[in-house]
């Protein structure tokens, strides 16, 4: 009789217990624009690092909604997520980002691989950008190619860019190089290839003046980038690469993303916020591309040597 | 479904009311299958998101994306009146080329708008949150453009496109000018769908290229959805009804989207919501073969 009643008792204050613990599972809400095996590595990647931080169980919820690549879905999952009301909505791509940021400016929402978070007006700043949205862009990281450039070519003075000026996305990104380059005292010497029969041509004018080429995600110079190489073995001059695609036809090396690795760089940003971290105070994270890709026997073409570091930390070496 | 889940709803559905309305003058009144709406669509809001962000007021800005998406249905028009090209073919034509069109009038595919002014910022003080705010304002854009809209449709003018729609042949036995009705029928039209895409641009914060897809498919479901529910030959209820089957079919994308819980994943989303639309489309139907067999006393 006594042993039921405290046993009672005790079952009692255990399930209070486990109640007062149980208080609100924690709930992240991810949203994609459309199903792509990019952007679904980016939720995987995000739910992994939540995983490994103690978030899995029946204390957490997570959620993934996909608006079938129509704005107009992306618009209502927003408002559902909204009414939700989870803890961290994270959105991924530039439809779903907008939708989420501009619904609400109460709820966390940390947008993934959205190129230009500023042009997209989802934040009115890089760097401490105040309000609910933060996150992760993939914008091209020049310094990150920049400081590859520099493993292979230690002494590098002027770097050779040939792109086409009619593309905005190398304009920008050389745009971004000029400036990263400027601060580290590396003189960028632009030559234009406004058709990929003009890519010859652009490369050949860097001859003589540029110690290595560096060949942007440009759709025109990388359709003729067989050219740019064999100016670069003919003239010994070594050719990086924007793209890690690029390296098995001829460039020397090139730092690119795994997405599956930006989810998890995303994921550390919502795990930031889940400990109490305000959106506002975290600065908006460029994407660090992690596969690495090299290929020595066009470096020993181009007169170069693959330092023996960035061998091994290659992700994947064209034979 | 939460308050600001269904308010959201309402919201999408009263502007995609306007496209449905659209839809319903050309499948219905003129007889003239028009896709140009999935280029027109984002027009509008291409238009007006770029203008914005020039610094043109807002109510300008939609007026002008309003006129030019009015003009895409004047192309469609023309090539199908002045080339013969089969409709259906010249509004695929006109859709096709308004994507390059969007994509030169934004200069890059995604137009922001969040942090811009917009038609709703003049409403923004009066006190009201922006949840409510935003669905009575896209409320009365939506019923204030169907009022309009059976207002003409029972003037002289919509008569006659009435019957342009309905027997060409005799309209023009009667003296009416067939070509002109259908050139202002699909700017009618079209006007209202940009207009559409506007709204929906200034109230979700951007334009995007690809915004426009599959905006004849939801707007014809939702004129369907509609006609199904109120069998009825009074033009306004039927434009009315053009509003309630846009918003029953936002509620039914509302629902797939709450259905994770039966064991539906997110890509199944557009079964679910195909499958919700058919049932109410089959329900009615359903209900008076009920009805039929009740008053023959269930023999047969």
């Amino acid at each position: 009789m006594k042993l039921t009643s405290i046993f009672k008792s005790a079952m009692l204050s255990a399930a209070i217990f486990s109640c007062a613990l149980q208080a609100k599972p924690v709930y992240v809400a991810t949203t994609a624009i459309v199903e792509h095996p990019a952007l679904d590595a980016v939720r995987d990647g995000v739910k992994e690092v939540l995983n490994e931080n103690g978030y899995h169980g029946e204390q957490f919820k997570f959620t993934y909604e996909s608006a079938q690549g129509q704005p107009a879905i992306a618009a209502q999952i927003a408002r559902k997520l909204v009414g939700d009301q989870p803890d961290v909505i994270v959105a991924i791509a530039t439809p779903s980002a907008q939708a989420a940021a501009s619904v609400t400016k109460t709820i966390p929402v940390v947008f993934s691989v959205v190129t230009d978070p500023l042009g997209a007006k989802i934040v009115p700043s890089l760097s401490q950008p105040g309000g609910n949205v933060t996150g992760l862009s993939d914008m091209v990281n020049v310094k990150q190619h920049l400081a590859l450039v520099k493993e292979f070519v230690p002494g590098l003075k002027t770097l050779g860019v040939p792109y086409n000026p009619g593309e905005t996305n190398a304009v920008s990104i050389v745009k971004a190089l000029k400036a990263e380059a400027q601060l580290q005292g590396i003189s960028v010497i632009e030559s234009a290839a406004p058709k990929s029969s003009d890519v010859m041509i652009a490369s050949k004018q860097l001859v003589g003046k540029v110690d290595a080429i560096y060949c942007p995600t440009d759709n025109t110079i990388i359709s003729a980038f067989e050219s740019v190489v064999k100016v670069g073995i003919d003239a010994q001059i070594p050719v990086f690469a924007g793209d890690t695609g690029s390296v098995a036809r001829g460039a020397v090396a090139a730092v690119g993303y795994d997405y599956f690795d930006l989810g998890r760089q995303t994921g550390d940003i919502v795990v930031r916020i889940l400990k109490g971290e305000k959106p506002g105070s975290i600065d908006v994270k460029m994407a660090q591309g992690t596969d690495l890709f090299v290929n020595p026997a066009m470096a020993a073409k181009m007169g170069v040597q693959v330092p023996p570091a960035a061998l091994e930390r290659a992700t994947q070496i064209i034979k | 479904m939460s308050t600001f889940a269904f308010l959201g709803t309402l919201e999408i559905g009263f502007i995609y009311g306007l496209v449905a309305i659209g839809v319903y003058l050309t499948f219905r009144i003129l007889d003239f299958p028009d896709l140009t709406v999935d280029g027109s669509f984002t027009l509008g809001a291409a238009v007006t998101a770029t203008l914005i962000v020039a610094g043109f007021n807002p109510y300008l800005a939609t007026l002008a994306g309003t006129i030019a998406a009015a003009c895409a249905g004047l192309v469609t028009a023309w090539l199908n009146l002045r080339f013969n090209i089969l409709h259906l073919l010249a509004s695929i034509l006109t859709m096709t080329a308004l994507y390059t069109i969007n994509l030169r009038v934004m200069g890059k595919p995604n137009v922001a708008l969040i942090m811009e002014p917009t038609m709703l910022t003049p409403f923004e003080d009066l006190g009201i949150p922006a949840m409510y705010m935003k669905v009575i304002f896209v409320a009365l854009c939506a019923l204030i453009g169907a009022l309009l809209v059976a207002w003409f449709l029972y003037t002289q003018y919509g008569l006659a496109m009435r019957a342009v729609g309905s027997n060409k042949r005799m309209a023009q036995a009667n003296g009416i000018v067939v070509t002109e009705k259908v050139y202002v029928g699909l700017a009618l039209s079209n006007g209202l769908v940009g207009l559409a895409g506007a709204l929906f641009a200034q109230t979700n914060g951007f334009a995007d290229s690809t915004m426009g897809i599959g905006t004849i498919v939801v707007g014809l479901a939702a004129v369907i959805i509609g006609e199904s529910l109120f069998a009825t030959r009074s033009m306004l209820i039927i434009v009315l009804s053009c509003i309630v089957g846009s918003i029953l079919y936002r509620i039914a994308v509302s629902i797939a989207l709450n259905a994770d819980f039966l064991g539906f994943q997110a890509s199944d989303l557009n079964l679910i919501t195909a499958v919700l639309v058919a049932l109410a489309l089959v329900f009615p139907k359903l209900r008076s073969d009920w009805k039929a067999k009740r008053a023959t006393g269930g023999e047969k």
